[in-house]
């Protein structure tokens, strides 16, 4: 069976079996650009509208917060890249240390949403639960605001279920490799994985600027 | 998938390395009023780092510098097609000349 590295199948040669494991990763990633993408674009519709608003909406969630996540998630995906070399590297004992090592980055992600999302609970910048973008606003601007709010939550919302999915797969993965299931011959699993990791640090990249670095000047 | 090239661990460092000085760089730049250069840079300049960061992680934590030309294909038709996506409805709504 494919599971132990062996020729399985349809296919003709080893090269082609994992290549087409790649390619259909490759192409479910491909479904979750388009996916992020019609949030992007909304993004980019509303934002383009109501430009001061999203602006002044953006200095008020913490910069630092998202920072400190970027360099978190971009240290998660290198040693998600750092788990797959291991196991094409033959070195079993270090596949579930980095394993762990990106379970740890991801969690402590999530740990600094959750700071967030409780931020903006405490100021009422959660749409539909007695929002008040500030306590002046008027009417137009606590509906532009709302607009980026939305989309806030509705986009780090988004991607954290799939940072959420992704630890539940890592999860699957470290067990795995504490079975030595993990060799250079097989270690299909790891690189799928990655992949689908590093997918959603990508989207963090453009989630960072977007929506923390409006205008900070 | 001719990916019996195995990358070494120096290599996602250097990478590593280089996110975080875009990283740096993009907050550093949001700090500067770009915008009197001309209307918009902020924005350009911000995109800009991170569509480079984004290709970083692609080419080398993906593999995909490494992948086959099919595998490479598939890649950038998605940057197509959410090109096509974000332009067309764009450019929808910039030319509707409703009052």
């Amino acid at each position: 069976m494919h599971r132990t590295g062996e020729l399985f199948g349809q296919f003709e040669t080893m090269d082609q079996q994992r290549e087409s494991a790649s390619l259909g990763m490759w192409v479910f990633l491909v479904t979750e650009v388009l996916f992020f993408g019609g949030m992007f674009m909304t993004y980019t519709l509303n934002r383009s509208t109501y430009p001061g608003v999203f602006a002044e909406a953006s200095r008020s969630i913490r910069l630092s917060l998202g920072a400190i996540n970027t360099v978190v998630l971009i240290g998660s995906s290198l040693t998600m890249a750092m788990a797959v070399w291991a196991s094409q590297a033959g070195k079993k004992k270090l596949i579930p240390l980095f394993l762990i090592g990106t379970l740890a980055l991801g969690t402590v992600f999530l740990g600094i949403k959750g700071i967030e999302y409780h931020d903006k609970y405490v100021e009422h910048h959660i749409p539909g639960l007695n929002f008040s973008f500030e306590p002046n606003a008027d009417v137009a601007t606590n509906a532009h605001a709302q607009l980026f709010f939305s989309l806030y939550f509705a986009m780090t919302g988004l991607h954290a279920l799939h940072m959420i999915i992704g630890a539940g797969l890592l999860l699957w993965l470290l067990r795995q490799s504490l079975r030595g299931r993990f060799t250079p011959q097989y270690n299909t699993p790891v690189e799928l994985v990655g992949l689908y990791w590093h997918f959603v640090d990508i989207v963090w990249i453009f989630l960072f600027p977007l929506l923390y670095l409006i205008d900070r000047h | 998938m001719s990916e019996h090239h195995i990358v070494s661990p120096k290599i996602y460092f250097a990478i590593f390395a280089a996110l975080m000085v875009c990283t740096g760089l993009t907050v550093w730049a949001a700090e500067v009023d770009l915008n009197h250069i001309f209307a918009g840079m902020n924005i350009v300049v911000a995109l800009t780092i991170a569509t480079l960061k984004a290709s970083l992680v692609v080419l080398f934590f993906m593999h995909g510098k490494y992948s086959s030309k099919r595998t490479q294909m598939v890649i950038i038709c998605s940057m197509f097609w959410l090109a096509i996506m974000l332009f067309m409805t764009m450019s929808d709504y910039l030319t509707r000349a409703w009052s």
